[in-house]
């Protein structure tokens, strides 16, 4: 079981690296010309290199490298190109705890539609209640988020102002405050990822029902629950928990687009504003933020198969 | 020369299937009947015979659209912000355009760029998987380090990400959402590889001297169809959400051109005043997806083909 | 008499038609009493298992018939009250112990929670039980392997730890399906052995469902033969080999390999390749059973066939002292000493010409 952890960290430490890498060398790559982008005159020779030598960007791109490599390490984003030069760490800092309070809203909130959902479908197969769960599975798929979201708006805000339109309120400032800022947009980058897990639940269910260990519980004269819910859906959970590693990335991206709807200044924003303005160390870091927050999901659903399947623990 | 008859029967196409090495035979024929299959399950599954509907009807109104409409998708008329009436079904946007053509015409984009983006990366992935399973060792070993990185990783955001880097514009947003799916063509391809490598008239044709581009091409690929077409089916829906996605971002295509996502996005500060500009475009994505999917669905089910790797 | 199977059918609405999987089939089994139901695949052996203890998806499944069990007809019963009888009264081992048992829960848990369940014993009690259970199978070092995942006991293990399962709430009756199909030959005498042994002791009765009747032959007093969902044979063991009754009894015991000559000789090298002599096995395949031909089902594979086999379905007969058959021919069964029954055809329903076999001694 240490092995199997040591494994998955190192690996997760490598995949960082290497996406960082990329990115770095990604952005180097750009086509056009970033110091131009920044001056009125870039005709001036000599305000080019000032500039050039000012970013560190005259020396080779290894050294530059491994320059880059040594500050980041240190958490030293550098500082952003566009407006008041803010330091990009800062930057992130600020933007992170928003982007996680979502995610972790839209994970919560989708769990607790999909598991009952997928359950019940698997249980009650073929009836009205499955048809509709598959229904709603498929739909949930179809729609894009901000589209979701969009609706979302004009529903709930505009219309029944039940809840906020956009923003975001720390939980700092009470627990209603931040959760009415964060439901609506929390179900719209939910709904896919609930209906992949409903849909995931549903044919792993069903799939483990026909298993032989589950027919020999059931001629030892256990009650339907307990088979159900004791011997079943643990074994049902771990081909989910491998799904749930892709649909983080689901929640990601969706949290990228959906906080643009619902103007929460979270990572996503910043790294389309970062686009946008071609700032590009605000382009870097943004990525970088949402990669490691990616990356270690990934980690701690590789670890949760550790707990859940014993066969891994005891190896 | 003599194919032994107990490996004859096992051979698709039977002992005319081994070719004596020039390669100007045409490829084996599909599995028999599979269109028919398809035919039957259309007729049973009824999500699947409205998927096709839907999507006929969508095709019809992409490659007919000018004789369908009178109006020009970019015509400025002076009825903007109109809701759905008779010469304006579905209403019109606050430049006066006439919501329907544009969506019409939107469709065009929509569906190339699924079918296109699908093509690339199917090609690359599938050509990947192959060599990754077909040669083992260090080859499959690096292919599949690089997989298993993209198969985890947010495509979307890579697909942001690039955009932002390398510009946009159509041929960057198609070149940016075709990497996507490299990671599930070539997992697809490679499984399948690895279980046909095993039959027993691959054995037999590398016995009979057959080089190994030509037992991949003429021998493996034909037998691996069935999961890559489900595949191919399944990605393009994300394509068209995530040109929309990238679209709305204001990363998509020149806003000359009316994507879907477009069209939300320009749409975006109307929308309270407007519904249509809201309802009717995000409809017409649903539709297109979900009809995309029912049928992707279905084709799974005629060629029993068991999901890969869970995600639907 | 501890269970009495009367008229049980078991039937499956597929796409393609209703498959009859059991075919009226009836038998019975006494206390402490070791019943073989032998068959080949899709013989229904064991659907009918499944059938009886009542864990056939009912959709799909059609049961019919009677099941008495210790004087409560089981058919009868609603889930709820066919649960409490299942694991208490009734014990059941499958097949494959690989796939058995649930790989995320210990083997303490999976013995104890029938206990727990329908004995009422505590935590303490019930750990205490699976400890002797344990022993008693077979199994070393019983305490610490309680806390152990199936994945850490190899397969000849953790079928004896099914059978410790089975035996767990002290039940009346056991069903074996197929227990040691799926083992290593050396490990497969062993847990025949210590069912035999256990069941002797414990007075438990056991019903053991195999393809194998070498099985068969050392350890049940009673042997169904059961054919395309139907009985075709039922006799108490050593009257079965003697005198086999049935043209698929009869094809059955001459495909067996056997190498002690003695029974070979006792029973004039009939039916069977004593020392040397060839195997005979069955001409044909299994009948298809969505469409199963009038009749008899085996006469299509039968060498004694005559007309009326096509058109009458045989009954079971009683012939001499609880040897049962479903054969018209029954009475002549087996021809003669004739050691191979080959090339007869059903066009001449007389006298079978005695086949001078290779095998003869």
């Amino acid at each position: 079981m240490t092995s199997y952890i040591l494994r998955r960290v190192l690996g997760a430490i490598v995949v960082m690296w290497a996406v960082a890498t990329l990115v770095f060398f990604m952005l180097r790559a750009v086509p056009g010309d970033p110091i131009a982008a920044m001056l009125f005159d870039a005709g001036d020779a000599a305000a080019v290199d000032a500039l050039k030598a000012r970013l560190g960007l005259d020396q080779s791109i290894v050294v530059q490298y491994f320059k880059w490599f040594w500050l980041t390490l240190q958490g030293d984003f550098g500082n952003s190109i566009y407006g008041s030069r803010i330091a990009v760490s800062r930057i992130i800092v600020e933007a992170l705890p928003r982007t996680l309070s979502l995610a972790l809203l839209a994970f919560v909130i989708a769990m607790v539609i999909a598991v009952p959902a997928g359950l019940i479908s698997a249980v009650r197969r073929n009836s009205a209640l499955d048809n509709g769960v598959t229904l709603f599975a498929f739909l949930g798929l179809a729609m894009p988020d901000f589209w979701l979201g969009i609706m979302l708006i004009i529903v709930f805000a505009a219309n029944l102002q039940w809840l906020p339109a956009i923003g975001y309120e720390p939980l700092s400032k009470g627990l209603w405050p931040w959760l009415s800022h964060l439901i609506l947009p929390a179900i719209a980058i939910g709904t896919p990822f609930a209906a992949i897990i409903a849909r995931m639940i549903r044919s792993s269910m069903l799939e483990v029902m026909r298993t032989d260990y589950i027919t020999v519980a059931r001629s030892k004269g256990l009650k339907g629950n307990t088979i159900l819910l004791r011997h079943a859906f643990p074994n049902a959970l771990i081909p989910v928990v491998t799904v749930m590693g892709i649909a983080v990335a689901l929640l990601m991206s969706g949290a990228v687009v959906v906080e643009n709807v619902f103007a929460i200044k979270g990572l996503g924003r910043v790294l389309i504003e970062g686009i946008l303005n071609r700032d590009y160390p605000v382009v870097q870091g943004a990525i970088l933020a949402v990669s490691a927050i990616f990356v270690f999901a990934n980690l701690a659903v590789d670890l949760l198969y550790g707990v859940i399947d014993p066969r891994i623990r005891y190896d | 020369m003599a194919i032994r008859d107990d490996i004859a029967d096992t051979v698709p196409g039977g002992a005319d299937a081994f070719p004596p090495a020039d390669g100007t035979e045409p490829l084996p024929p599909p599995a028999p009947g599979a269109l028919r299959r398809f035919g039957h399950t259309l007729r049973r599954d009824r999500k699947a015979m409205f998927g096709a509907i839907v999507l006929g009807l969508l095709v019809i109104g992409a490659v007919f659209a000018p004789w369908l409409t009178p109006h020009d998708p970019n015509a400025m008329d002076y009825l903007f912000m109109e809701p759905p009436s008779l010469t304006h079904p579905l209403g019109t946007d606050d430049l006066g355009r006439d919501l329907l053509t544009r969506l019409l015409y939107g469709t065009r984009v929509s569906l190339f760029i699924g079918i296109s983006t699908v093509a690339i990366g199917m090609v690359i992935g599938v050509v990947l998987g192959l060599l990754a399973g077909y040669h083992g060792r260090w080859i499959d070993t690096i292919i599949m380090r690089y997989v298993d990185l993209q198969w985890a990783f947010p495509n979307f955001i890579i697909a942001v990400y690039l955009v932002a880097v390398f510009g946009t514009g159509l041929t960057n947003v198609i070149i940016a959402i075709s990497l996507a799916y490299i990671d599930d063509f070539a997992r697809v391809a490679r499984s399948m590889v690895l279980t046909i490598k095993e039959e027993q008239y691959v054995a037999a044709a590398r016995v009979l001297g057959a080089s190994d581009t030509r037992i991949m091409w003429r021998h493996i690929l034909p037998n691996t169809s069935a999961p890559i077409i489900v595949q191919a089916t399944v990605s393009v829906s994300y394509a068209i959400l995530a040109e929309a996605g990238l679209s709305f971002l204001g990363l998509g295509v020149e806003s000359d051109t009316p994507t879907w996502g477009l069209i939300l996005s320009d749409a975006r500060s109307f929308i309270s005043r407007a519904w249509w500009l809201g309802i009717f475009p995000g409809l017409f994505i649903v539709m297109t997806v979900l009809s995309i999917n029912f049928l992707g669905d279905a084709l799974r089910d005629t060629l029993d083909v068991r999901e890969v790797d869970g995600a639907p | 008499m501890l269970l009495d199977i009367a008229n049980l059918s078991v039937a499956f609405d597929t796409g393609e038609g209703t498959v009859q999987a059991v075919d009226d089939i009836s038998y019975r089994v006494d206390a402490g009493e070791t019943v073989a139901v032998v068959g080949e695949s899709g013989s229904g052996k064991s659907v009918g298992a499944l059938a009886l203890m009542g864990l056939l998806a009912s959709p799909p499944a059609r049961v019919d018939g009677h099941v008495v069990f210790e004087g409560t007809d089981l058919a009868g019963l609603d889930d709820e009250a066919l649960r409490r009888v299942r694991g208490r009264r009734i014990g059941m081992v499958f097949q494959e112990p690989m796939t058995s048992l649930n790989p995320l829960l210990t083997i303490g848990r999976q013995l104890t929670e029938g206990m727990r369940l329908h004995l009422g014993l505590s935590r303490r009690e019930a750990r205490d039980k699976a400890v002797e259970l344990l022993t008693l199978v077979g199994i070393p070092e019983p305490a610490s392997r309680l806390k152990q995942y199936p994945h850490q006991f190899s397969g000849g293990m953790r079928q004896r730890v099914m059978i410790a399962i089975a035996l767990a709430c002290d039940p009346a009756l056991i069903l074996a399906d197929e227990p040691t199909t799926a083992l290593d030959v050396t490990i497969q005498a062993q847990i025949l052995q210590l069912m035999k042994d256990l069941t002797e002791r414990l007075g438990v009765a056991l019903i053991l469902i195999t393809h194998d009747l070498g099985i068969v032959a050392r350890y049940a007093t009673r042997v169904n033969v059961m054919y395309a969902g139907r009985i075709v044979e039922s006799a108490e063991t050593h009257a079965l080999y003697a005198r086999p009754r049935h043209p698929y009894t009869v094809g059955l015991l001459a495909s067996v390999p056997r190498l002690a000559p003695s029974d070979g000789r006792r029973h004039g090298g009939r039916g069977g390749a004593g020392e040397g002599g060839r195997l005979v096995p069955i001409e044909g395949q299994p009948p298809d059973l969505a469409n199963l031909p009038p009749g008899c089902a085996y006469r299509a594979r039968c060498p004694y066939a005559i007309p009326d086999c096509a058109s009458l379905r045989p009954p079971l007969v009683a012939l001499e002292d609880g040897h049962l058959s479903a054969c018209l021919r029954a009475g002549e069964l087996p021809i003669a000493s004739a050691a191979t029954p080959t090339a007869i055809s059903a066009a001449t329903p007389a006298a079978v010409p005695p086949v001078a076999s290779s095998g003869d001694p």
